[in-house]
């Protein structure tokens, strides 16, 4: 098999075997490119995921445009990105005009209306995610603080959610350097 | 089809994915900003259900919604600008960062920025499940809200179901039930 052959076989895989978006993808993702074709070494593949999450974007998507890129360039990175997201886009686009095309049906407005409820649920436990990750990060006083200060900023001062993020941003670039500075404040005292 | 409409959907999921740190899912609430809010391409209704679809259906979420917003807004070119504006930026940076800055990923500054990002998020998620919740009440009741949403829950975080089971079941309990109560 060809390396382009391989690609695009690694990739519509995971891209179609992966269920719940792209990071619980990523395991799957580096079965192939480090178990199955030996394209790079465990070490360099979570050195490129450690990379790839602190970037913004998809990441399943990410780590096969670096894939690609790394095995054919430029040309490698389209194929390979290709290759993961055009069967579920497709897909996506089918199952969503069947459900619009009959829409004035009560029965298919039964089955919309009863999927919202489902849908809050799965993004309560998302949120739920986020938070833990933000707590384990920032510990549990800290964490609640910043959580209180972004609900304000996004429900009661109506900022759009993009100036909150850059605002965090903004504080997220010198958080370890206060940390570090607060630190030493401390330990000079004791 | 507006060419000033394929600028909104580059510009909308441009945004919405340079800001989203934490993968695919960590942009969903701000693509509903943009897809929703902002130009009212969708009702919160259809927005919930290309999350439920894209949830029971396999492959990256981020492009998932992408590709059939687009494709709603401006046909095969709308989802070929929308799947762009959501890929192409973070990859080229990934590339672009690893050639250059083999050592950024120690920097604290990049920690700390991707740590920060978290807390609003989270934040952005839990209004966003209220804005489902109350509108799932307004639509079909609260009863019917509450008995549906523990189902769920329940299948999910304490049976472990499969996501796309959970949509089908309450996509079955949608179809023959809730027309019956109407």
């Amino acid at each position: 098999m060809g390396q382009y052959t391989q690609l695009i076989w690694a990739m519509m895989k995971t891209g179609v075997i992966g269920f719940g978006g792209g990071p619980s993808v990523v395991p799957l993702i580096r079965h192939e490119a480090v178990q199955q074709y030996g394209w790079l070494s465990d070490e360099e593949f979570a050195e490129v995921f450690g990379l790839a999450n602190t970037l913004p974007g998809p990441i399943a998507t990410k780590m096969a445009g670096y894939l690609g890129y790394r095995l054919k360039g430029t040309l490698g990175a389209i194929v390979a990105v290709l290759a993961h997201i055009l069967p579920s886009s497709v897909a996506m686009i089918i199952c969503m005009s069947m459900v619009k095309f009959f829409s004035s049906s009560p029965i298919v407005q039964g089955m919309i209306s009863a999927v919202v409820p489902v849908v809050a649920v799965m993004l309560g436990m998302m949120a739920y995610e986020f938070a833990e990750k933000a707590v384990k990060g920032l510990g549990i006083a800290v964490g609640i603080a910043f959580f209180i200060i972004a609900i304000v900023l996004l429900q009661w001062a109506q900022l759009h959610p993009a100036i909150v993020i850059i605002v965090f941003i903004g504080y997220g670039s010198v958080h370890y350097r206060l940390k570090a500075s607060l630190g030493k404040l401390k330990g000079g005292r004791s | 089809m507006d060419w000033i409409e394929l600028v909104w959907l580059l510009l909308g999921f441009l945004i919405a994915n340079i800001l989203g740190y934490g993968g695919g899912p960590a942009s969903i609430p701000l693509i509903y900003e943009e897809v929703v809010n902002k130009y009212a391409w969708m009702t919160p209704n259809e927005f919930s259900n290309i999350i439920a679809l894209g949830n029971a259906l396999p492959g990256p979420i981020a492009t998932k919604i992408a590709a059939y917003v687009g494709y709603d807004v401006g046909g095969i070119i709308g989802a070929i600008v929308a799947l762009a504006a959501t890929i192409i930026p973070s990859i080229l940076a990934l590339i672009v960062m690893l050639k250059l800055l083999q050592r950024h990923r120690e920097s604290k500054i990049v920690k700390g920025i991707s740590l920060l990002v978290q807390p609003v998020i989270a934040m952005l998620m839990v209004v966003l499940t209220w804005q489902m919740a109350r509108d799932s009440i307004i639509d079909i009741g609260w009863l019917q809200t509450v008995i549906i949403a523990a189902a769920a829950w329940w299948a999910m975080a304490v049976k472990k179901f499969h996501p796309a089971l959970i949509v089908l079941a309450a996509f079955i309990y949608g179809g023959v039930v809730l027309p019956l109560l109407a």
